[in-house]
C-alpha cells in the first residue's frame, strides 16, 4: 500500500524578542508599529499560509540584574494586535501565545471567543505556563505557583476555558423581533467549574464563536507537556525540526493519542524552523554565515556563555577560548525571564562538551556559541528548501513548519515569492484557501458544545 | 463663552452599547441584534460616527451577561482594535473593568490600541460591585465599599500611566557599535506597591504614540467624582438638567487640585426624529415593548436634531467640554446624530465640518490636550 501524499502546513512566526532576529540588518523595520505586523500577516496570507504566530513574554528579560539590551526589546499586546490584524486579512489564522499562570479563565475565554468572532473563525491559542516569581512581580497573583504545579494549573485553566466556550449553543440567539424572544436557550452561558485551582460559576457573556473553540496549541517538550498535548491540544509548536529528532517526537506524541480516543490527524506537529534562501545553495550558505555572525555579536556571545556558566563573564574575551572555571550549579540567577536557560539541565556536563568541541574544531568562544546555538534549519536555493520541507513532512518528521524569519517585517517575502510556488507545483501545498476558518485550514473538526448534546432524561 | 477671542471648542462623542441604550432597541426594524458578535456591525457603526466627525466613541463592556435587552457581547478592547485599521480619525475608548483584572495586561492592551490606531486610543475605566463578576473570576469578592473600589481603580490607573511612561520615547537606539538595541537607562521600573497589588515594570510595550492614551470615567457618585478628578483625562457626568451642569463641573474641578483640568462631557440619552412628536411616539412604542418606562442614570432627550443642537450649545455654555450621546436605538439615533445634529452644529459655526489635517492627528490633538511629559525622563 502506498502511503498517501501529505499536504504541507505552513505558518509564520513574527520575528521574536531574541537573537534570531537581526535588528542590525538595513532592511530591519519597527517591531512595534502596526504596519510591520500588517505587512507580515498580509505576506503570509499571500502565501496561503495556515496562520501567523505571536510569542509572548510578560516581563522584560534581564541578565546580571539589568534589562537585556542586545536583542530586540518590546512587543505589543497579543490579543490587541491580532484583533487589528483580523481587519487587514481575510483567511490567515491568528495564533497568540497566552500564559495560563498570570491570567484568569473567564477573561481569556472572552478574549479568545471575541477574537474568533472578530476574525470570522481564525483564532488560535498557544497555551503556555510559567511559574517564576520574576514574571509574577508584574501581576496581582505574584509568583505563587510551585514549578511542579504549572502543568496542573494549565490543564485546569484549559478545561475551565472549554467549559466557558461550550456554555453557549450555536443557535442560542434568535432575536425574534415579533415575539420578543432573544435567546432560544434561557440558560445560555451558564457554567460552573471547580477543581483544586479554580472555583468559578455564573454566566459567560460571549456567544459561541465560529470555530466553537479556538485552535489549541501546546509548546512544552517535557513528558508532561507531551501528555498534555495528546490529551487536549490541536497542534504542537515543537522544536524538533531535523529528520531523526522530528520523527522520534512525531511518533512519540502521535502514539499517545489513542489513549484519549483521538486519531493521528487530530493533533498536528509543527516545529519552528528558520531559513536562509540564496539563488544557489552556495550563495545561501554564505548568507547564512553572515546571518549567524549578526545573530551572535561578540557581546551576545558573552551573554550566552553567562547563561550556561551562571556567572558574570563580562571580562571574558569572546575571541579567545572558553572559560576555564566551571559553571555555577543551581538556580540560574544570572539570566531571568527567558525559557532557554532551562534547557541546560547539567551545566557542568554541557560546559565540558562545549570545551571538547571547541578544542577539536579550534573554535573561539564566539565561534563556539555560533555553532551550538545555531538555529538554521533550511539553508539553500528555493528548490533545495522546498524539497527539504516536503521530504521532512512526507517522512513524518512533522506535518509542516512554523517559519521564523530573521528580519522584520520583510523576512518572509522571499519564501512566499520563491518557495511556496515550488511546493504548490509539487501538489503538496494549497494554491488557495479551501475554507474560511483556521480549523478548516488545519483539517480539524469543529468541536461540539456540551450544551448541544442532548441531556439525559432525569430518572 | 469665549477663551480670549477664540470660541471654546465643542466636542461630541457617542456611547455605543449593543443595539442602543433602550432595552427594546433590538426589536426596531433597522436593528441588527443577530450581528452584535460580528466585526462588520461595529465597523459600520463606528465608521458612521466618523462620518459625523465625532471626537470619539466609547464601547460599553462588563464582565457579566446583560440581564435584559440584548444578551451576549464581545470584549470592547478587541472590538476597538478590530475597528482601528478601518477608521482614520475617530477616537476609540473601550470600557474596561479594573476591579478583577490586571493593570499590567490592560496597560499594554491600550498602548497597543494606540499603536494600531495611530494615536486614537483611550479607555473608560469602570469598577464593579457585582457578585456575579466576582464569581466569574473566583478569586475574591469585590471590595465592599464604593470608596474602596474607586481607591483600587485609582491605584490601577496610576499603574497604567506609570507603565505607559516606563519607556522613554527615544529608548530604542539600535546602536551597532555597542550591539545595543535599547538604551536601558531609558527604561524604568515603576515599583508600584499598593494595598491591592504590586507591579514591578517596566511595560513590555514601548511608550504609545500619544505618550499616555486617554483615561475616562463615569460619574456615578461622590467616590467616582474623586476618581475622575484625580485619575481621569475625561469625565462623563449625568446632570438631569442644565441647572446641574455648572455645579457638577465645578465640583469635579474643585477636587482636581492643581492637576491639569479634566475634560467634562455630559451624558444624554437621545431619541431623535424629524419631529418631536415622532421621537416621543417612538419612545412610547419602545417603552410599551419593554413593558416598562425606560429611565437610566443620564437625562433623556426626545426631539429633533435641531432642538438637540440648542440643548448642546446651552449645556456647553454652562461649562461642559461637550456631550456624550447615548443613542436610544442603533443605527437610527446615531444616523440622526451624524446626519442631523453634527451638520446643524457645523452650520452654526460651533462644530467641525471635517477632521483637522494637522500633523499630530491623534485623539489628544482632537480634544485639545497636550502630549504629557514622561515622568521618568529628565526635564
Amino acid at each position: 500500500m502506498t502511503k498517501p501524499i501529505k499536504q504541507v502546513h505552513l505558518a509564520a512566526h513574527f520575528p521574536g524578542v531574541n537573537n534570531t532576529t537581526v535588528w542590525s540588518d538595513p532592511e530591519s523595520g519597527s517591531h512595534i508599529d502596526f504596519s510591520s505586523f500588517a505587512h507580515f500577516a498580509q505576506t503570509a496570507e499571500r502565501g496561503k499560509f495556515d496562520f501567523m504566530f505571536l510569542a509572548e513574554g510578560l516581563r522584560l528579560r534581564e541578565q546580571n540584574g539589568e534589562i537585556y539590551d542586545l536583542d530586540v526589546v518590546g512587543r505589543p499586546d497579543t490579543f490587541t494586535v491580532l484583533a487589528a490584524l483580523a481587519a487587514v486579512t481575510d483567511r490567515l489564522g491568528l495564533t497568540g501565545t497566552i500564559n495560563s499562570t498570570f491570567n484568569e479563565p473567564y477573561e481569556v475565554a472572552r478574549q479568545f471567543a471575541s477574537l474568533d468572532h472578530l476574525s470570522g473563525g481564525r483564532a488560535a491559542w498557544n497555551v503556555v505556563t510559567s511559574w517564576d516569581a520574576f514574571t509574577g512581580q508584574n501581576f496581582r497573583r505574584g509568583g505563587f505557583l510551585p514549578e511542579d504545579q504549572r502543568y496542573s494549573r494549565a490543564e485546569s485553566f484549559l478545561a475551565a476555558a472549554h467549559t466557558l466556550f461550550d456554555s453557549w449553543t450555536d443557535g442560542a440567539i434568535v432575536a425574534d423581533k415579533q415575539s420578543g424572544e432573544f435567546l432560544s436557550d434561557p440558560q445560555a452561558g451558564e457554567f460552573s467549574y471547580t477543581d483544586e485551582h479554580f472555583d468559578i460559576s455564573g454566566r459567560f457573556d460571549v456567544p459561541r464563536s465560529p470555530q466553537g473553540r479556538p485552535v489549541i496549541f501546546q509548546a512544552g517538550d517535557s513528558d508532561r507537556g507531551r501528555e498534555f498535548a495528546a490529551a487536549a491540544a490541536d497542534a504542537i509548536f515543537s522544536r524538533h525540526g531535523t529528520l531523526e529528532a522530528g520523527q522520534a517526537f512525531y511518533a512519540d506524541v502521535k502514539g499517545r493519542l489513542a489513549a484519549y480516543q483521538r486519531h493521528p490527524g487530530d493533533l498536528l506537529i509543527l516545529p519552528a524552523a528558520t531559513f536562509v534562501l540564496g539563488d544557489t545553495d552556495t550563495e545561501a550558505a554564505d548568507i547564512a554565515h553572515e546571518v549567524r555572525l549578526a545573530q551572535v555579536s561578540p557581546q551576545t556571545a558573552i551573554k550566552f556563555l553567562e547563561q550556561l556558566w551562571n556567572r558574570d563573564l563580562s571580562d571574558h574575551d569572546p575571541d579567545g577560548p572558553l572559560p576555564t572555571v566551571d559553571p555555577v550549579v543551581g538556580e540560574n540567577t544570572i539570566a531571568r525571564g527567558r525559557a532557554s536557560v532551562r534547557m541546560y539541565r547539567d551545566p557542568i556536563a554541557t560546559a565540558d562538551e562545549w570545551r571538547a568541541k571547541a578544542a577539536a574544531e579550534n573554535l573561539t568562544s564566539r565561534e563556539l556559541i555560533i555553532e551550538v546555538t545555531g538555529r538554521q534549519n533550511f539553508v539553500g536555493s528555493p528548490t533545495t528548501v522546498a524539497e527539504t520541507i516536503n521530504r521532512l513532512v512526507q517522512a513524518d518528521a512533522s506535518d509542516g513548519f512554523i517559519l521564523v524569519p530573521h528580519v522584520t517585517p520583510g523576512g518572509l517575502d522571499g519564501f512566499v515569492d520563491k518557495v511556496v510556488p515550488l511546493l504548490q507545483d509539487r501538489g503538496v501545498f494549497r494554491s488557495d484557501y479551501a475554507g474560511s476558518t483556521l480549523r478548516e485550514h488545519l483539517g480539524l473538526a469543529r468541536p461540539r458544545a456540551a450544551r448541544d448534546t442532548p441531556k439525559p432524561a432525569r430518572v | 463663552m469665549t477663551n480670549g477671542d477664540l470660541p471654546v471648542p465643542l466636542h461630541l462623542a457617542a456611547a455605543l452599547d449593543g443595539t442602543g441604550w433602550h432595552p427594546a432597541s433590538w426589536r426596531e426594524p433597522d436593528a441588527r441584534p443577530r450581528e452584535l458578535v460580528t466585526p462588520d456591525y461595529w465597523v459600520d457603526l463606528i465608521s458612521e460616527a466618523e462620518r459625523g466627525h465625532l471626537d470619539f466613541v466609547t464601547i460599553q463592556d462588563a464582565l457579566t451577561l446583560q440581564p435584559d435587552g440584548v444578551q451576549g457581547r464581545m470584549d470592547a478592547v478587541l472590538i476597538a482594535a478590530r475597528v482601528a485599521p478601518r477608521t482614520r480619525h475617530i477616537g476609540l475608548l473601550p470600557s474596561a473593568v479594573a476591579t478583577h483584572t490586571e493593570p499590567f495586561h490592560l496597560s499594554k492592551a491600550i498602548a497597543t490600541l494606540d499603536y494600531v490606531s495611530s494615536g486614537r486610543a483611550g479607555v473608560q475605566v469602570a469598577v464593579t460591585a457585582s457578585p456575579d463578576a466576582a464569581r466569574h473570576f473566583g478569586r475574591r469578592p469585590a471590595p465592599e465599599s464604593a470608596q474602596a473600589r474607586y481607591d483600587e481603580a485609582t491605584d490601577y490607573v496610576e499603574v497604567l500611566r506609570r507603565l505607559w511612561d516606563s519607556w522613554e520615547d527615544d529608548a530604542e537606539i539600535r546602536d551597532s557599535a555597542t550591539g545595543r538595541f535599547i538604551d536601558r537607562k531609558k527604561l524604568h521600573y515603576i515599583d508600584f506597591d499598593g494595598k491591592w497589588f504590586s507591579v514591578k515594570g517596566p511595560s513590555i510595550t514601548p511608550r504609545p504614540p500619544q505618550g499616555q492614551p486617554l483615561v475616562a470615567a463615569l460619574d456615578d457618585g461622590e467616590d467616582s467624582r474623586r476618581f475622575i478628578a484625580r485619575s481621569a483625562d475625561i469625565g462623563f457626568i449625568t446632570p438631569s438638567n442644565r441647572g446641574e451642569v455648572a455645579g457638577t463641573v465645578a465640583a469635579v474641578h474643585a477636587l482636581r487640585g492643581d492637576a491639569p483640568p479634566v475634560k467634562i462631557f455630559a451624558d444624554l440619552l437621545v431619541f431623535l426624529d424629524d419631529t418631536a412628536e415622532r421621537a416621543a411616539a417612538r419612545r412610547r412604542r419602545l417603552d410599551d415593548q419593554a413593558g416598562v418606562e425606560f429611565t437610566g442614570d443620564a437625562a433623556v432627550f426626545g426631539g429633533t436634531p435641531a432642538q438637540l443642537a440648542d440643548l448642546v450649545q446651552d449645556w456647553h455654555a454652562a461649562g461642559v467640554a461637550g456631550l456624550r450621546l447615548r443613542p436610544a436605538t442603533l443605527p437610527h439615533d446615531l444616523l440622526q446624530i451624524t446626519g442631523g445634529l453634527a451638520p446643524e452644529l457645523h452650520r452654526r459655526g460651533v462644530f467641525r465640518g471635517s477632521y483637522s489635517t494637522a500633523e499630530r492627528g491623534d485623539l489628544r490633538a482632537t480634544l485639545g490636550l497636550p502630549r504629557p511629559a514622561n515622568r521618568y525622563a529628565p526635564a
